[in-house]
């Protein structure tokens, strides 16, 4: 069996992976891709815990199910968005939806 | 009979309610309603006449209000005198209801002609039965009421809205003092009632002034409706409503009205010697002064309106020297010959269409009744024996004769000018040539609805006078008298004094008028300022004018003035104080308060300016800074922990 560190340590590099993402891709799109990244980082994380600290008890494991569910319907939710902006402004670059400011 | 004598009014106010109510049915014919009315009324009166004459009597009163321990009383009483003015009201209603059938025929008002006359009747007889001060004064207002809307019956002419407005305000004066006269004698007796207030003045049980002051403001009152002097000038006047008015209203009944109150009111009256001098001389000098004004005048409703002033002033003259029986009966015989004289000079005026005598003259040959009846009329008046004025101003001045010599030879005086004006008016209508041919060939005599009423008030002119007739015993002075019945001595002065007068007077105007033996221009330049004086009626109506009408409006003009400057002022300034004082606390508001809410405002505003620049736009800038927050949150965390 896998130790749990290696879990953790996996989720982490994935998690910043994933942040890393996030903070440098300019295109909407990537940006949500590394954000499933790190949301599928965190599902390691929960099944990696349910497994090593309440092995009889499926919690983490349905957790993790739900997370992805969410996922999905955000994705689907940030999918429409995006689909929107890139029909009106013809780009889906992240720095140039700049409305909401100051 | 004399326990009916109620319903008598009660028939005209029901008559006056059918005819005033609006009615849909065009067709009725009102007039029948309100003849009917009155000539039942007539007949009860009558009957209770008859009755009294029996030594019937009735009075009922009932409880109309309590004030603390005073009751007010309303209620109706049945004497002599009020038996007999029943019967003269309503005959004398009757008759002109009657005559008006012709004379008013056609005209544009006819029905409201017939409530108000309605109206009037009711109001009359109410006046007569009533059994105390106040009842008395609401129905005196109210034939007052109804005299107004009669003068005022054609009031597409404002003259006649000026004669009716003149005569009302008038009377109103007179009115007014007489409800202060009212209210001291009920402060000092407690009670309206006329038996009571009798009683009470004739043991003494009221101070003498407030005697005199009660009687005299009374008097006042009966001075301005019975158009005595000084308030005789509306009646003249108020010869502007439709000649049956005149007759029924302003000759025959309302008038005596005032008489009518210092008879009913007589014990009061006669405990107040200052009162009785006051009641006789204001009689004495309006009878000869309307009868010198009567003189001159050339409308021929005129020469009747003053000479009923003048009459109206005998009979005061007769009733403040103690000839109570005396100065009614002239009421009386009065009552009849004016209201044919006043009919008569009705036919003359709607067989000419003219009030000016100057364009009259024969008509006694086109108008045979009319002439005759009035020729019998003026001789009444003139007091030519036997007719009924001759009687009854036999015993005004008989009277006078043994109470005040200079009031008697006042009233020789002024009987001789009666029968000159009368002889006078007499001959210009009906005698000599006709002055105007144009109308005399279109004159014809009036109907018989007209001349009937003629016959019968003659008839009743002629010989109502022998009911006073010392020599038949004076059955009148039996059913009206005050205290003892009692008959002054004729005497040999008082006989011829009168027989002179009404001579003189008579053969004076027919040797001017008739004969020509005077020169009538020669009388008129030889007297120019008394001519004049008198044309224009001693300039009393002119001094009111002045003084009233003149001083009303001028006292309305300083008034309005007040109103606009001190007043309309002291509003303004208010408002124009409020009004500084909203701008102050307007500008407060704007510049502190809304400065306090504003600054408040502008202060986030400029403190906020430094972190504006944080709300980038970039989202990842966000993420960025979260980031970096939760790894050092957590480092000290792990640290610190």
């Amino acid at each position: 069996m896998v130790p749990l560190p290696y879990v953790l340590g996996l989720a982490a590099l994935l998690f910043s992976l994933g942040l890393y993402g996030v903070l440098t891709q300019r295109n909407a799109v990537r940006i949500l891709m590394a954000i499933e990244l790190m949301l599928n980082s965190v599902n390691l994380n929960l099944v990696g815990f349910a497994r090593y600290l309440e092995p009889d008890r499926p919690g983490g494991q349905l957790f993790a199910i739900f997370v992805m569910t969410v996922a999905a319907a955000e994705v689907a939710v940030a999918l429409a968005i995006i689909l929107v902006i890139a029909h009106r402004r013809d780009d889906v670059d992240i720095d140039k939806i700049n409305l909401l400011k100051w | 009979m004399a326990g009916l004598a109620w319903l008598i009014p009660l028939l005209p106010l029901a008559s006056w309610l059918y005819i005033g109510l609006p009615s849909h049915r065009a067709s009725t014919r009102y007039d029948r309603v309100g003849i009917g009315a009155v000539g039942i009324a007539f007949l009860l009166s009558l009957g209770v006449l008859w009755d009294v004459i029996r030594g019937g009597s009735a009075a009922a009163s009932f409880t109309w209000a309590v004030h603390g321990s005073t009751a007010i009383t309303i209620g109706y009483q049945v004497d002599g005198l009020t038996a007999v003015m029943l019967v003269v009201v309503t005959l004398v209603s009757l008759m002109v209801q009657v005559y008006s059938l012709g004379y008013m025929h056609g005209d544009r008002r006819y029905k409201r002609y017939y409530a108000v006359l309605s109206l009037f009747t009711f109001a009359m007889l109410g006046l007569v039965l009533a059994d105390n001060l106040l009842l008395l004064y609401i129905f005196w207002e109210l034939v007052g009421l109804s005299s107004y809307l009669l003068i005022g019956h054609w009031f597409e002419d404002p003259a006649n809205v000026r004669a009716a407005n003149k005569a009302f305000l008038t009377t109103r004066a007179g009115d007014v003092a007489m409800f202060i006269g009212i209210m001291i004698l009920f402060s000092q007796t407690g009670t309206f009632a006329f038996g009571e207030l009798g009683e009470l003045a004739q043991a003494g049980a009221i101070s003498a002034q407030a005697l005199a002051l009660g009687a005299i403001l009374l008097f006042a009152g009966a001075v301005g409706k019975s158009a005595q002097f000084p308030l005789h000038v509306w009646l003249p006047d108020a010869m502007a409503g439709p000649t049956p008015v005149s007759a029924l209203i302003h000759a025959a009944t309302m008038v005596a009205a005032g008489v009518y109150l210092v008879g009913r009111a007589y014990p009061v009256f006669a405990a107040s010697p200052e009162a009785m001098q006051v009641v006789a001389w204001i009689g004495g000098i309006t009878a000869i002064f309307a009868a010198t004004m009567a003189l001159v005048q050339a409308d021929i409703k005129k020469v009747l309106a003053y000479s009923t002033v003048s009459q109206l002033g005998y009979m005061m003259l007769g009733l403040g020297l103690g000839g109570y029986t005396a100065g009614l009966f002239h009421l009386i015989t009065h009552a009849f010959f004016k209201a044919l004289l006043f009919l008569g000079s009705g036919s003359v005026i709607h067989a000419t269409g003219t009030q000016d005598m100057h364009q009259m003259g024969g008509l006694i040959r086109k108008m045979p009744i009319t002439g005759w009846t009035w020729i019998i009329g003026s001789a009444a008046l003139a007091g030519i024996p036997p007719l009924a004025g001759f009687w009854s101003k036999d015993e005004i001045l008989l009277t006078a004769y043994y109470a005040n010599p200079t009031l008697f030879w006042i009233g020789v005086v002024a009987a001789a000018m009666t029968a000159f004006y009368i002889t006078r008016a007499t001959w210009l209508t009906f005698f000599g040539a006709p002055r105007d041919a144009e109308r005399y060939a279109q004159v014809q005599e009036s109907p018989r609805v007209m001349t009937v009423p003629l016959v019968i008030l003659a008839v009743l002119a002629a010989t109502v006078g022998f009911l006073g007739a010392p020599p038949l015993g004076a059955p009148f002075a039996q059913l009206v008298h005050f205290g003892e019945v009692h008959h002054l001595e004729m005497t040999s002065v008082v006989t011829w004094g009168v027989t002179a007068a009404w001579v003189l007077g008579v053969l004076v105007a027919l040797a001017i008028y008739a004969g020509g033996w005077i020169s009538r221009q020669r009388i008129i330049s030889g007297l120019r300022p008394v001519y004049t004086l008198l044309k224009n009626r001693y300039y009393i109506d002119d001094a009111y004018d002045y003084l009233f009408v003149k001083g009303s409006i001028g006292l309305a003009y300083v008034v309005g003035w007040l109103d606009r400057v001190v007043v309309d002022g002291i509003v303004n300034g208010v408002a124009a104080i409020t009004r500084w004082f909203a701008d102050a606390t307007g500008l407060f508001d704007r510049e502190v308060v809304d400065g306090a809410v504003n600054g408040v405002a502008d202060g986030v505003s400029v403190g906020s300016q430094a972190f504006r620049r944080l709300q980038s736009g970039l989202v990842q800038s966000y993420i960025l800074a979260m980031a970096v927050t939760v790894v050092l949150g957590l480092a000290i965390f792990v640290i610190g922990g």
